[in-house]
């Protein structure tokens, strides 16, 4: 290290003490030179100790922004500070981030051991230390007994474990973490996941997580920052995003919606949707520079209920006729997929097994009270 | 020379799925002609030696086939004349730094050319490859002219940039064949986890394409030590080279220790060859 100066330094002291570092992006902008910026001058400040999920469709920037913390690309505008140091032009290995590849990036000529001690002796730590540090992480991350064990002799979920404690036990700044559970099965997904979520509390550093998986997301994180062509559409913790979402993408990309797209369609006391009037309740307004005019009314699915008749509706409800065509068998619940309206606007609801059958073809009316319904920017 | 590069690249492609190959085979056998076919090519390229060997411990004064009788008598000649015993030494000696060289600069050029991609590093590395399809000749004369200005010829250093310039292709093409299963993921972990790029080449790339290294050192080694027509140009009546020797040898006096010396140069190629499978026996049995 010819400038030890530039090093960003740990403001942990050892695992179990809560300590963090706080990530901020300023106007971040990276051109690949392509039709529009793959980051498109996001700002954005991560807190101290606190699980960041970037989310998004694939190309929506999440892991280019990951990548600009890392410091694998570099800056085409903006600064990136860690702790208020601005770390915008310091190259990947003095940043001190550990990160998690969704390959594992285990190296494969080393025993697990020696994989974790790599980030150890890069810094110099005496030997004994290092023996020391290992052996504890490695009961951390619930692997001991593997140390001599090559890379290729463990299983996809072992080796993200052996990654993950490469990552931590040099007591990084912050850990980003790219989609590292993508090439695992399900059972083992939510298994490390819950691990994740451990060791996030245990360890008490700032965690950066990318996934295109919103269960996932929602599961782990205490703030989303949900992605989409190189911006940030919506920040917020997972209940945020999901009962209040600010514009359309929001509501569609988390969780299933019904959504009646409005039109030129004025908002007042009341609105109108092909030919039914509905009320509106001034708090399902979201407060989002880009909705003037109702855009589009988002209901989820649980929220929609379903009657057989109109008159079965309760007073103040906004009710429209559907047809069902489709019931999905999902054990607690069941989903019946409907066609709403003139239009035929495809639609789902759930509905309890105890409430009585549904056929394909069934003409029933699915109503809301408009305190559950969410008027979004398209 | 054709099949230097399926030679190379087998070290490299050894660890990958040799079922995939065998499996081939079940699907669509060899026919019997081309059986045959590669056994003549066999014949044709190990028959000298079944000649040379058995030469070189014939009791005759010329070369004589068959040999008559049996002695090491050709052998104490060249270990007791100081000629071959220099030549042979000077052979070592380049063939050895010229391995260094070679390898330390196509290393450098195979890995940078693999970070590069795109149009011009294939370019660049097919330039690198003219020296392997230019005619010796042409290269010999090109360097003795350039030489004869710098002074470099009949010195060690100037058979060692000659021997470099066609050995470099040889190690890029199995650096080469070595980084094609690369993860360059890797270099980003070693980078978060805090080493510098050159830190990454040492402890990460270099163990994981060490075989190719390896191997382009064995053809840079072996390319000088045998190599004849640049050394040709480049000798001086102080400095030579085995291969030159063996040449005066035959030209100039017709002097039988040419058979041991030859014997001595298969041997000690196909030694030198074989290294690496050795030393990849005995790790696997590790």
């Amino acid at each position: 290290m010819t400038t030890p100066s530039t090093t960003v330094k740990a403001t942990g002291s050892s695992p179990g003490t809560p300590s963090g570092t706080e990530i901020r992006l300023d106007r971040v902008t990276k051109d690949f030179g392509l039709a529009a910026p793959a980051v498109d001058d996001i700002s954005l400040t991560i807190r101290p100790g606190e699980f960041m999920t970037f989310l998004g469709p694939s190309g929506s920037g999440k892991t280019t922004t990951l990548n600009l913390i890392a410091g694998f690309e570099t800056l085409t505008a903006g600064t990136i500070a860690l702790n208020g140091t601005d770390v915008s032009d310091v190259p990947p290995h003095r940043r001190n981030l550990g990160m998690l590849f969704q390959n594992y990036a285990l190296f494969p000529h080393l025993t697990v051991a020696q994989n974790v001690a790599y980030p150890l002796r890069e810094r110099k730590v005496p030997k004994r230390e290092i023996a020391r540090k290992v052996a504890e992480v490695l009961e951390l991350v619930q692997l001991t007994g593997r140390d001599d064990n090559h890379p290729s002799q463990l299983s996809g979920g072992q080796q993200q474990r052996v990654a993950l404690a490469r990552a931590i036990v040099f007591e990084p700044s912050a850990l980003l973490l790219d989609e590292p559970l993508g090439a695992l099965d399900r059972n083992l997904r939510s298994a490390l996941q819950a691990e994740i979520r451990r060791i996030h509390r245990e360890v008490g550093s700032t965690f950066v997580f990318v996934t295109h998986d919103q269960e996932e997301a929602m599961n782990l994180s205490d703030r989303i920052a949900l992605f989409n062509n190189g911006r940030i559409e919506q920040i917020g913790t997972p209940q945020q995003l999901y009962a209040e979402p600010e514009t359309l993408f929001t509501a569609r990309f988390l969780g299933d919606s019904n959504v009646f797209e409005l039109g030129q369609a004025a908002l007042g006391r009341s609105i109108v949707w092909d030919g039914e009037s509905w009320g509106v309740d001034p708090a399902t307004v979201a407060a989002h520079p880009g909705v003037r005019a109702g855009s589009a009314i988002v209901v989820r699915p649980e929220d929609v209920e379903v009657a057989a008749r109109r008159d079965e509706v309760p007073p103040g409800a906004n009710a429209v006729r559907a047809v069902v065509r489709d019931v999905e068998y999902m054990g607690s619940y069941r989903t019946l997929l409907l066609a709403m309206g003139r239009r035929g606007l495809p639609g789902r609801t759930r509905v309890s097994p105890l409430r009585g059958d549904y056929a394909i073809g069934d003409e029933i009316v699915a109503w809301w009270r408009p305190g559950a319904q969410r008027i979004v920017a398209a | 020379m054709t099949s230097t590069p399926e030679m190379t690249s087998s070290p490299a492609t050894a660890s990958g799925p040799a079922t995939g190959r065998r499996r081939y085979t079940k699907v669509d056998p060899i026919p019997w002609w081309l059986k045959a076919f590669g056994g003549v090519v066999v014949i044709f390229f190990i028959l000298p030696t079944l000649f040379v060997i058995p030469m070189s411990f014939s009791d005759a004064a010329t070369f004589e086939f068959p040999p008559r009788g049996f002695t090491w008598r050709l052998y104490e000649n060249f270990f007791t004349n100081p000629i071959w015993l220099d030549s042979l030494g000077n052979s070592f000696l380049v063939a050895t730094l010229t391995a260094v060289l070679a390898t330390t600069v196509g290393t450098a050029a195979a890995v940078a050319l693999w970070r590069m991609q795109g149009r011009v590093a294939r370019f660049v590395r097919t330039l690198l490859m003219v020296p392997i399809v230019a005619p010796a000749i042409v290269v010999a004369v090109a360097v003795y002219i350039a030489f004869l200005g710098w002074q470099l010829t009949g010195t060690v250093l100037g058979y060692v940039l000659a021997h470099t310039a066609i050995a470099v292709p040889y190690v890029v093409v199995s650096v080469t064949g070595a980084l094609g299963g690369f993860d360059l993921q890797l270099l980003r972990a070693a980078s978060s986890l805090g080493s510098s790029p050159s830190r990454a080449f040492v402890r990460v790339t270099m163990p994981l394409i060490s075989r190719g290294i390896l191997t382009g050192a064995i053809f840079a080694f072996i390319v000088s030590f045998d190599e004849v027509v640049l050394a040709l140009f480049l000798r001086s009546p102080v400095f030579q080279t085995l291969p030159v020797q063996m040449y005066n040898s035959v030209t100039v006096e017709i002097d039988p220790t040419i058979s041991a010396a030859s014997s001595l140069m298969v041997v000690a190629v196909t030694i030198i060859f074989l290294l690496p499978q050795l030393l990849r026996g005995r790790a696997r049995r590790r």
